[in-house]
Formats: C-alpha cells, structure tokens, sequence
C-alpha cells in the first residue's frame, strides 16, 4: 500500500524569484515616480524641460565659460566692452572673486596683521568642533571656553593695542570677519537674554512680566533696519555729550537685542510645553525659582524648542547683512563695495560676487540646519508621538 | 473652630527675607527704580545733546517743505511737499510692495509647497533645490541679485525685449499697455461690483437651498459668469470706452506706458522668491499634518479626489498652515524695509531721508516704529478673522 501513496512533502524550500519587473527594480521606480499617470507625465516632461533649460546655462556659466584667473577687468569683458573674451560670451568671473579674496574675508584689516583673525579663527573651529561632537567628554570646559575665554581672547586680539600688538580700528575691519563675529558675539548673547525675557514674560511678577512682553512685542513688531537705524542713531542722543560709541559695538547691540526677542518667544514656546506636574514637582521638592527652572524646566524646555533656536541663529546669521545699511561692510557689503571698483567692472562681476557671497552664506546655514536636524534626533528621548 | 483660628493665627513663616510676596514686591520696586533712573537719565542726556545741536523737539518739522525728491510716487508728490507727505508716500509704497509680495509669494510657496509632497520624483526634487537655495541665503542678497546681477545687465532701451501684448523689458524696468479710461467707463466698475455682489447672493443661496434639499448649483460657473460677463456687458453698453496707451519705442527711451521701475522690481521678486520658499515649508507641514486617515475615510465615502482635496484636507490643513502663515506675511512686510538698499523710496527710505536732513531722530525713528507697529497689528487683524473662520468648531 505504501508505494501507492500520492502525498508528497516538500522537504527543502524553493528558491526565492526575483521580483517581477513591474514592482522593483529601476522600470518600476521610473513608472511609480515619474510617469505613474497622464498628469504625472506631463509633469515629468515639464520638469526635465525646465532642468535641461537652465542646468546647462548654469554650468557653462559657472565652470566651462568661467575666468578663474586674471589681472583686471579684461579677461571678463568682451571685445566690444574692451575686454578679450568674444561677443556674447558669458561666463562668471571668478578672477574677481579670486583678487578680492581677501578683501572679501577681512575687509581692509591690514595685510601684515591678518594672522591674527585667521589665529581667532582657528581657534575657533578648534573649540567648536569637539562641542558639535556628542561623544567629545568635558563639554563644561569646552563650552567655557568657547562662549567666554575665546571672545575676550579674540577681543584681544583683534583690537590688539596690548602685548605689542598694533591696535586695529574696528572700521577697518569687513567681510566674513564681522559677519561671522557679529552673529557669534549675537548667539552667544541673544540666548541668555532671550531666556530670561522668556522667564520675565512668564513670571508672576506683573510689573516684570509687562516689561518682559513691551520689549519682545516691540522689537519684533519692526524691521531690524529700523533697529538698527536706532542704535546708530539713537544710542549717541541717549549717553552723555562726549561719549561714543564704536559703530561695530552698536551694530552688536542692536542685532543682539533683535535676535534676544525673537529667541524669547521660541524658548517661551518650549517653557509652555513642559507639563504642569514638572513645576509642581520640582515645587515639592523644595527647590527655589533658579534651581527649579536651571535644573528641572530649562533642561527640558530648550530641548524641545532646538530647531527654534538654530532657526534664529540662521535667521541672525542672515540679518548680520543688513549692518550694510548703516555703512559697515559685512561680507556682503563688501562684495558689493567692489562692483564699483573701475579696474572690474563688467557685466558679469555682480553676479559672480553675488553667487560667492550667497554660496558662503549657504553654506553656513545649510550646515547648522542640517546640525539642528542630526541633534534633534539624538536628544529626541520622549515627547515624540 | 478653635483649631482652625489657631492655624490662622500660627502661619509657620521663616524669616521675613523668604517671604515670596515681598520678595517680589522688593524685585518689582528695585527694577521699577532701576528703570526710571535710567529713563530719567537717558532723558536728561537727550535733552543736552538736542540743545546742545540746536534742534527743536516735536513734530512741527512735519510741516515743513521737503526739498527732496521720491522717484516712485502713487500720490501727488513734488520736492514743494512737505515731510509729512514724503513719509505718507513712502508708507504707501511700503504697502504696496507687501500686498503685491504676499499676493505672489502665496502663489509660489502654495505650488512649491505641494510640488514638495508630489508623488513625482523629478517635481519633488526641484521643489526641495528651490526650497533649500532661498531658505538659506539673506533676502538682501536676493534683492542685490535681482537688482545687480539680472535687471542691471538688460539691455538699453534701444535693444528692449519685446514681450506679448506691447509690453518690453530693458535696464529701465518693465513697461506695459496702461489703460485709458474714457467717459462712461464707471459703468464697468459698477457692472463688477454689482457681479460681485450678486455671485455672493448666488453662492449663500445655492449653499442653503444644498443644506436644506441637497441639490447643488454650479456656483463657479455663475459668478464667473457674472463677475466677467456683466463688466463686459457694461463695455459693449457704454460704447467700448477703454483703450490702451502703448509703450513706443524711440531712439534712446521708451515712451507712453506703464513704467515699473527696477528698484521696485526687484524688490517685488526678491521678497516673493524668499519668502514663497518659507511659505512652501508651512504648507507641506500643513499637508502633512493632515493624518491620513481623514483621506481614506474621504475616499470610502465615495468622494472623488477633487473633492478630498476641496473639501476634507485643505480645510484641515489651512489650520495648521495660518498661524504661521500670518508671521510670514508679517516678515515680508518688516523685509521690504531692505527697498533702502537699492533705492526703492518705501517707508524707512523716506523717514531715514526726513530723519537726516532735519536731525529729528528721535521723532523720525518714533514714526517708522509706530507705522511698522500699525501694519503688523492690520496684517495680525485681517489674518485672526480669517483664522476665526477656519478655526475648529467645536461642540
């Protein structure tokens, strides 16, 4: 009886089949992602149009039609503008870029002495990094010296008049040197600040809380221009006769001020979203007002609002370029400046500054937002639904 | 009774020093002398250096002649005018730039916003490229770009571009056809403002005769029916009054037309590119914060995916994207203060103008502040009503 037996268990497994075509594979991408309908193809075809109208304009303009290199104005200019290049050539002129680097760096900070802002800036990105690393130990220190040491020491060393150093007028001072300092020394003060107009606009103290909310109401209802306007205008009328004021520390107030109420309202929503339970209980266990926000409310509260906060910083790091309007010359200003230099006027030396200055800029914010976005995922450790 | 007085009476205090009633009163007083002291201080100092500068305080200056002049001007203006209608003018420049900037801006961040959320790839990418440039670059270097790096390098009157409808585009900005209004043409104005009126009679009723019996009226069709056809209507009527004053090409300019200037511009554009790019980033959040429960339960109720659109995620996601949206619209307006910078005479252009040539600092930074103030707090108004209105309505 048993030969006849029909059933039949399969003992090893049959091999997997790839996928078929039309799931996986790059067909399937091409048919789900680009031309998964009649509208979805028209887009498409829209969309490469677009792309193969402007990507080629840009990198011939950009790199194969592009002067690296070049004594002045000629090597941008066509023949008919007396330049070398022919007839409706176009092409960016980094040559300017590349004479004026310095100039677009430092300002005019004088030749022989830029070691020493390059000095600061070492410094500096030998401080920040191992800070942005989570895994560096000692952070206490680091943050030490980064937000207290490093500013005086750059103080000193920038001005410089002491330990032999010649002293260097703040006004000769320009470029990314003051965009970079002027949104450092505006970061490191705007977040003290604006925590505690936040915690002033939070407290139980009416005559504190209402102080605390005409400063951030106020400053946020007006342009920084007009801030600005007001600091350099402004502050001189409110101090005795006699006294100045260096434009450059007026300029540092005035963003400082602006950013502090910005950052006051984005800490506030942090302070908002911590529960009720986290106050009581820190009321029960005794602690006073500082110890009950330093220890339980602010740890968990700046946690919370830290794409607010680098979204200020970025947003301050832009603003930085307005200084321009009150005739300082920030890396923008600078770059603009040097349009009307006659030895490099051309018709492309605006855009290819331009184009520098806004790949600086880019690039400095691209990075801290994408930093905010790696820290919010670390210290993302609850409160996430 | 007796325990309770008792308890009253013996309030377990410690010293005096950690009462928090009068540690606040002892902060509040100290920051409330600190403050006087350094307002009267402050006051004091103004008042030397205005003496010591010959400059009279108040705003009598407002009165006085000009003696400048403003390149764009929507209401009569000459150097004979005086401060206050040179502040006047630029205040409604200032305006007009922030409506016309937010009217595009909405436009353009809407599409990149829900290009962003497209199922196609390519859109998708392109969407995130614009969003990432505009977001991370400051709006004067856009301005700077528009105005230095694009419209400067048009060519000269001579060579303009020729665009559609008689319209052209050259280093001296953009001219366009500007209509002539002839007699009778105020029976248009009326024949639209009666369509409007009318297509919202129409609209109310078709949406109550819906509610109560269910059966719907192309309310689109019939107002733009009446919104178009009846200033058409109006047209033929009154015996075709408009026409058009062309710009005209002569040797070294252009003549006749509308002449938008570059200044404004570029200003108009840059404002609009940076801040759509903000804008699309509310609206994806927006969009995305719609769960997507809401679409598949739109879905099982038979609702096509227009009306999914239309009527369940849109109203759901203009929630989430208005609060927000009003702050854009608020930062646009504070960001057109940059028209300074490449001349365009908007509100701190012409205060900061009066505020050098008479010295009265303290009263020009006053007035920038207050009109900014003003605008910010219309702007928060018109968008709270329309947030009202949006807002959830709950049981």
């Amino acid at each position: 009886m048993q030969e006849h037996d029909m059933s039949w268990v399969r003992t090893e497994m049959a091999l997997a089949q790839p996928a078929p075509a039309s799931v996986s594979g790059p067909i399937a991408w091409v048919r789900r992602n680009l031309i998964g309908s009649v509208g979805d193809t028209i887009l498409t075809i829209l969309g490469i149009l677009l792309v193969a109208w402007i990507l080629p304009q840009v990198i011939s303009w950009a790199f194969i039609n592009a002067q690296w290199t070049g004594p002045d104005r000629t090597v941008c200019a066509t023949v008919a503008q007396g330049g070398i290049q022919p007839d409706g050539w176009s092409g960016a002129c980094w040559a300017f870029v590349n004479a004026k680097f310095g100039q677009f760096m430092f300002g005019t900070y004088p030749v022989e002495e830029r070691w020493r802002p390059i000095l600061v800036a070492i410094l500096f990105v030998v401080l920040l990094v191992p800070m942005l690393m989570p895994r560096v130990p000692r952070k206490g220190l680091n943050a030490i010296l980064l937000f207290l040491v490093l500013p005086i020491v750059s103080f000193f060393l920038l001005v410089g008049g002491i330990f032999g150093l010649p002293h260097v007028e703040t006004s000769r001072w320009g470029g990314l040197l003051i965009t970079l300092s002027l949104s450092f020394v505006g970061i490191a003060v705007s977040l003290p600040l604006g925590t505690v107009l936040a915690l002033g606009r939070r407290s139980k103290m009416p005559i504190i809380k209402m102080l605390c909310v005409i400063f951030i109401e106020a400053v946020r209802g007006i342009p920084l221009i007009t801030v600005l306007f007001f600091v350099s205008v402004m502050l001189p009328l409110f101090l005795p006769a006699g006294v100045t004021f260096d434009k450059y520390l007026r300029a540092l107030i005035g963003v400082s001020l602006f950013a502090a109420a910005y950052m006051a309202e984005v800490v506030r929503g942090g302070l908002q979203a911590i529960p009720k339970g986290q106050y009581e209980g820190a009321d029960s266990l005794g602690l006073g007002y500082w110890q009950k926000m330093g220890l339980i409310v602010l740890p968990q509260a700046l946690k919370l609002v830290i794409p607010g906060i680098v979204n200020t910083f970025i947003g301050m790091f832009k603003d930085t370029s307005l200084v321009l309007i009150i005739s300082m010359f920030d890396l923008l200003g600078i770059v603009k400046q040097n349009f009307s230099d006659a030895n490099w006027a051309t018709a492309q030396t605006a855009k290819s500054g331009l184009v520098f200055a806004a790949f600086v800029f880019w690039l400095f914010c691209f990075g801290m937002s994408r930093y905010s976005m790696y820290t919010e995922r670390r210290l993302d450790t609850g409160y996430k639904r | 009774m007796a325990s309770q007085e008792i308890l009253r009476e013996e309030p377990s205090r410690g010293s005096f020093v950690n009462d928090p009633r009068i540690r606040s009163l002892f902060f509040q007083t100290l920051v409330v002398v600190l403050l006087f002291g350094s307002i009267w201080w402050i006051v004091q100092n103004v008042i030397d250096n205005l003496q010591r500068l010959h400059i009279a305080s108040g705003f009598g200056f407002l009165k006085g002649r000009a003696g400048f002049d403003i390149s764009d001007t929507p209401i009569a203006y000459t150097s004979d005018s005086t401060y206050g209608r040179a502040i006047v003018v630029g205040l409604i420049n200032t305006i007009i730039v922030a409506v016309a900037g937010i009217i595009t801006a909405t436009i353009i961040g809407f599409i990149i916003g829900i290009g962003r959320l497209s199922q196609n790839w390519l859109i998708q990418k392109i969407c995130t490229v614009y969003v990432e440039i505009f977001r991370n670059i400051p709006p004067l270097l856009v301005i700077f770009f528009w105005y230095s790096g694009v419209l400067a390098v048009l060519p000269a009157p001579r060579d303009s571009y020729h665009l559609p409808f008689g319209s052209f585009l050259n280093q001296r900005g953009f001219y366009f056809p500007r209509p002539v209004w002839g007699d009778g043409s105020w029976l248009i104005l009326v024949a639209l403002v009666v369509g409007i009126a009318m297509s919202w009679f129409v609209a109310r009723r078709a949406r109550q005769r819906q509610m109560a019996t269910g059966q719907q009226f192309p309310v689109f069709w019939t107002s733009a029916a009446l919104i178009v056809g009846l200033p058409l209507l109006a047209y033929v009527l009154s015996g075709f009054p408009l026409s058009f004053d062309l710009p005209k090409q002569s040797t070294f300019n252009l003549t006749g037309g509308f002449q938008v200037k570059p200044e404004f511009l570029s200003l108009y554009l840059a404002l609009s590119c940076y801040t759509a790019a903000f804008i699309a980033e509310i609206v994806r959040a927006g969009i995305r914060g719609v769960s997507k429960g809401q679409t598949e339960a739109a879905a099982a109720l038979g609702l096509r995916s227009g009306s999914i659109l239309r009527l369940v995620v849109v109203p759901q996601a203009m929630r989430i994207v208005i609060p927000p949206l009003t702050s854009q619209y608020l930062n646009l307006t504070k960001n057109s203060s940059l028209a300074i910078a490449i001349g365009y005479p908007d509100l701190t252009a012409t205060a900061g103008t009066v505020l050098n040539q008479t010295g009265q600092a303290v009263e020009g930074v006053l007035i920038m502040m207050i009109a900014y103030l003003i605008l910010s707090l219309v702007t928060s108004a018109v968008m709270n009503v329309v947030n009202a209105r949006m807002a959830l309505v709950e049981r």
